[in-house]
């Protein structure tokens, strides 16, 4: 399976994103921002950080860079996008995802492990993943999920929520909402499911004697999903 | 010719920048302070003597990059 990860001049996970891809076995190769083309893919990930040092709105001027028409082609030819952190802001940004990512409600950059439930498996990231729950990792100040009124009832409608904050057993409440996200959005799926943004990072926690095992989860489910 | 642009947040989306400079105005006894909303302003120079030209352009660049109208208005000065 091939991957790509687009590295952006503000990016910082995308070096992690390519151990964690390897790791599971994919051939995985960097794109730079200027190029237009991306080499064929299975998977196009845009990683996290603060692309373009988050000016105007973050992922708005990624959302406008070289790189992306070559990403929303793929993405609106059912190609896998997984866009993490900064990654889903850029998504939404160029309206691949709906929805914006606030600024986090009590004004505080966050950093540190939560727990997601995983609300939907239909689809390629999640089919026949052995856990419920997974324990991520978030380090972001923007992060505040938020959408209209029409949009949130489509997300519901179609399935689209994909994980939610909760604690370690799946249960949902506002208080294991770290950054005042809507619903306790975490991350959501496009309509037909190809592309997932997620504000936790999956690629953090693929060691146990460094973090937790639960991003193995994701990695080892995912690479099988596309064979 | 120059052009002005403001971008707010939309009413009812939570701004915690301005929450916070409400605060902080009403501790410094500016009590009568009830609501703060932030935003941004753009200087935008532009190459036409055609002002409703220019207004168009920046109207376009408003829609396409400057504001994201699921959260933002903007206002062309």
């Amino acid at each position: 399976m091939k991957s790509s990860v687009i590295i952006f001049p503000g990016s910082n996970c995308d070096r992690d994103m390519d151990v964690a891809l390897k790791k599971f076995g994919f051939k995985n190769q960097m794109v730079w921002h200027n190029d237009q083309s991306i080499p064929k893919s299975d998977l196009i990930v845009l990683p996290g950080g603060f692309s373009y040092g988050d000016y105007l709105r973050c992922g708005s001027i990624a959302s406008k860079s070289k790189v992306i028409k070559s990403v929303i082609d793929f993405a609106n030819s059912g190609g896998l996008v997984l866009g993490i952190c900064n990654g889903f802001q850029i998504l939404t940004e160029t309206g691949l995802l709906p929805g914006v990512l606030l600024q986090n409600k009590y004004q505080k950059f966050i950093c540190k492990n939560v727990h997601v439930k995983i609300n939907d498996k239909e689809n390629k990231y999640f089919k026949n993943i052995k856990k419920e729950v997974l324990e991520l990792h978030i380090a972001h100040n923007e992060g505040n999920y938020f959408c209209s009124e029409d949009e949130i009832k489509s997300l519901y409608d179609n399935n689209q929520i994909a994980v939610t904050y909760c604690d370690e057993k799946g249960q949902e409440d506002e208080k294991f909402n770290p950054n005042g996200a809507l619903k306790n959005i975490a991350g959501i799926f496009s309509k037909n499911k190809n592309i997932l943004g997620m504000m936790p990072h999956p690629e953090r926690m693929i060691d146990k004697y460094l973090s937790s095992n639960d991003g193995n989860f994701f990695f080892e489910n995912l690479i099988e999903n596309l064979k | 010719m120059k052009l002005k642009v403001i971008v707010t947040l939309k009413n009812g989306v939570l701004d915690p920048q301005g929450k916070a400079i409400q605060q902080t105005l009403n501790g410094m006894n500016f009590s009568e302070v009830k609501e703060v909303r932030q935003g941004k302003y753009f200087d935008i120079e532009i190459n036409t003597n055609d002002e409703n030209k220019a207004k168009d352009k920046v109207e376009e660049m408003c829609k396409k990059l400057l504001a994201n109208l699921v959260i933002e208005d903007y206002k062309i000065l």
